[in-house]
């Protein structure tokens, strides 16, 4: 009797720590949101999407940090998201078992846990020190070095998950591999190698180090790749620190727009991940 | 469910599927040739040295417990072991005369001419009608008005066109299991290959569906050389000329199904057929 009443009060402390560790959890990413959305709704307004980032003091927006960041963002993704998919597939229907895919694999673990701001430092090194300037290009190429192991690893997986009878029945009537992952595997994995990328987006969009190195910023409207140009997240971080009202109003109605953007598409990433494995469901 | 006193109206129409047995005698050239075949499984032999020959437009069924060889044996016919490593055949296998297991063969080429049916129905990612032409887009050269003929023509002797000429456009996915097998089937057939093999096409069916599929390889019996692997000893019985019983690796036995179920040679086959092991 005395070993079972002394069970169930273990069972129930364990419940009610596990049930803070959660509150607190939760508390916290409460907490950020209710101050991103108290402080960034304050600053909302059209002049954000429709001026440049102001002298301290003058009116002003963020037109050119989004325009800077969406470029950058795009161009990252462009370069490195074929460089990942193209491995990923390398590695699940090419090199399965070999031993350089077992290499591979490991650095690009690595890679996918590297912290940003050696990457950064990185391109800095190799090419903004080269070209003798920051510039847009660099910041592009810094992203597109954190896009890869994100796409590869998605890739990759999404490739395992199509049925392998698939696979046989393509090179049973005569396909060559590469028809096989083109017609076959690629459409099989659309929709998770969609959100792999997607979730690369979310990942490089809201990277500030990186750019600190290579892109830095631009108080002005530029379109040059080949010069500095703005973008949020740094702009959020000089914003945010600097003595002014009006600048740290901005930071925060910027903070607002890049965590909504990464919220709509983690969303819309899940979304067509459940979309997958119910039409995967239905197929039978 | 089916009320057994009426059957409906499709399954009655059908020819009675018993024939299939008597039609032994006719049976033209070798299609297949096997000689002293081997399989290997790194160092594990699981075939050892068959020898065999397989008649053209006909169908041949290779019955056996679980892990006798007979699904090697098929994935022998079209190379499809060469995806897997470590796996080898020695020996040699000569299909239309030709020999498929030298270093020179063009896989992609054999396959094309041997087309295969797995177990699962594997329809792919797109329409009906692509997964029909799939294989005639690989080989290039067959497009517009014939690729449709084909494509129609390859549904028709599979048996599903009534139920699918609605809606060519629709996911092949989205079909039933016993349509998405006849669907395969259709995909194989398609190319017009010289050869062709089943593994196991019913296993995942249920009655109705597996009378459909049996049906089809009836009707496919006239043009082609197919070769079925089974577990199911009935079905063998009911389409088959000619059955072959495999145990561990051997082919202990092959001949005329009639002979094969009614008074087969070996004791082995004996004890398989009447149910005692397997």
């Amino acid at each position: 009797m005395n070993r079972r009443a002394l069970r169930k009060a273990k069972n129930a402390a364990f419940l009610v720590l596990s049930l803070i560790a959660t509150m607190t959890g939760l508390a916290c990413l409460a907490a950020i949101l209710w101050t991103l959305l108290s402080h960034g709704l304050a600053g909302m307004s059209w002049h954000l999407f429709t001026q440049m980032t102001p002298p301290p003091g003058g009116q002003g927006g963020l037109l050119n940090a989004l325009y800077g960041s969406a470029v950058m963002t795009l161009l990252g993704i462009l370069i490195g998201s074929p460089i990942g998919v193209l491995a990923g597939t390398y590695l699940a229907e090419y090199g399965r078992n070999s031993r350089l895919s077992t290499v591979i694999r490991f650095i690009n673990d690595v890679l996918l846990s590297a912290p940003s701001i050696i990457i950064g430092l990185f391109v800095y090194e190799i090419v903004v020190v080269h070209m003798g300037h920051f510039s847009a290009i660099a910041g592009a190429l810094a992203l597109a070095i954190l896009a890869i192991p994100v796409t590869l690893r998605t890739t990759e997986d999404m490739l395992n998950l199509v049925p392998v009878g698939m696979k046989d029945s393509s090179a049973a009537l005569g396909a060559y591999p590469w028809r096989t992952t083109l017609s076959v595997l690629y459409p099989a994995a659309r929709s998770g190698i969609v959100t792999g990328l997607l979730l690369a987006i979310a990942r490089i969009s809201g990277e500030t180090a990186p750019l600190l190195f290579t892109a830095l910023n631009n108080q002005f409207w530029s379109t040059h790749l080949n010069a500095p140009m703005a973008n949020l997240p740094v702009v959020i971080f000089q914003f945010a620190l600097s003595p002014y009202k009006d600048w740290q109003d901005l930071a925060w109605a910027g903070a607002l727009i890049i965590t909504v953007t990464i919220l709509v598409l983690s969303i819309s990433a899940r979304v067509l991940l459940a979309m997958l494995q119910a039409g995967r469901g239905s197929g039978r | 469910m089916i009320p057994s006193t009426k059957p409906p109206k499709h399954l009655k129409m059908r020819p009675p599927v018993a024939v299939a047995a008597e039609r032994t005698e006719d049976l033209g050239p070798p299609k297949i040739e096997i000689r002293a075949l081997n399989f290997y499984y790194g160092d594990v032999r699981s075939l050892h040295n068959i020898t065999m020959s397989l008649a053209d437009k006909s169908i041949s069924a290779f019955i056996g417990p679980s892990g006798c060889g007979k699904s090697t044996l098929l994935r022998v016919l079209n190379r499809m072991y060469g995806l897997y490593p470590r796996q080898r055949a020695e020996g040699e296998v000569l299909i239309g005369g030709r020999d498929i297991l030298g270093p020179n063969v063009d896989v992609a080429e054999l396959r094309y001419r041997v087309g295969m049916v797995f177990q699962k129905p594997t329809p792919f990612p797109m329409s009906v009608f692509d997964n029909v032409a799939f294989g005639l887009r690989l080989g290039g050269g067959i497009r517009g008005a014939e690729l449709k003929s084909r494509v129609e023509s390859a549904l028709r002797d599979a048996a599903i066109w009534d139920e699918v000429k609605d809606k060519l456009h629709a996911d092949g996915r989205s079909l039933s299991g016993g349509q998405q097998q006849r669907l395969c089937i259709a995909r194989a057939i398609a190319v017009k290959p010289e050869v062709l093999l089943l593994d196991e096409p019913t296993a995942a069916l249920d009655p109705i569906s597996t009378l459909r599929v049996e049906e089809t390889l009836q009707a496919l019996r006239e043009k082609y050389c197919i070769v079925v692997v089974t577990h199911n000893l009935q079905q063998a019985a009911r389409v088959s000329n000619v059955t072959g019983f495999m145990f561990m690796g051997e082919l202990v036995e092959i001949g005329p199904s009639s002979r094969i179920f009614t008074s087969p040679q070996d004791r082995r086959t004996d004890d398989y057929i009447t149910g005692r092991f397997g």
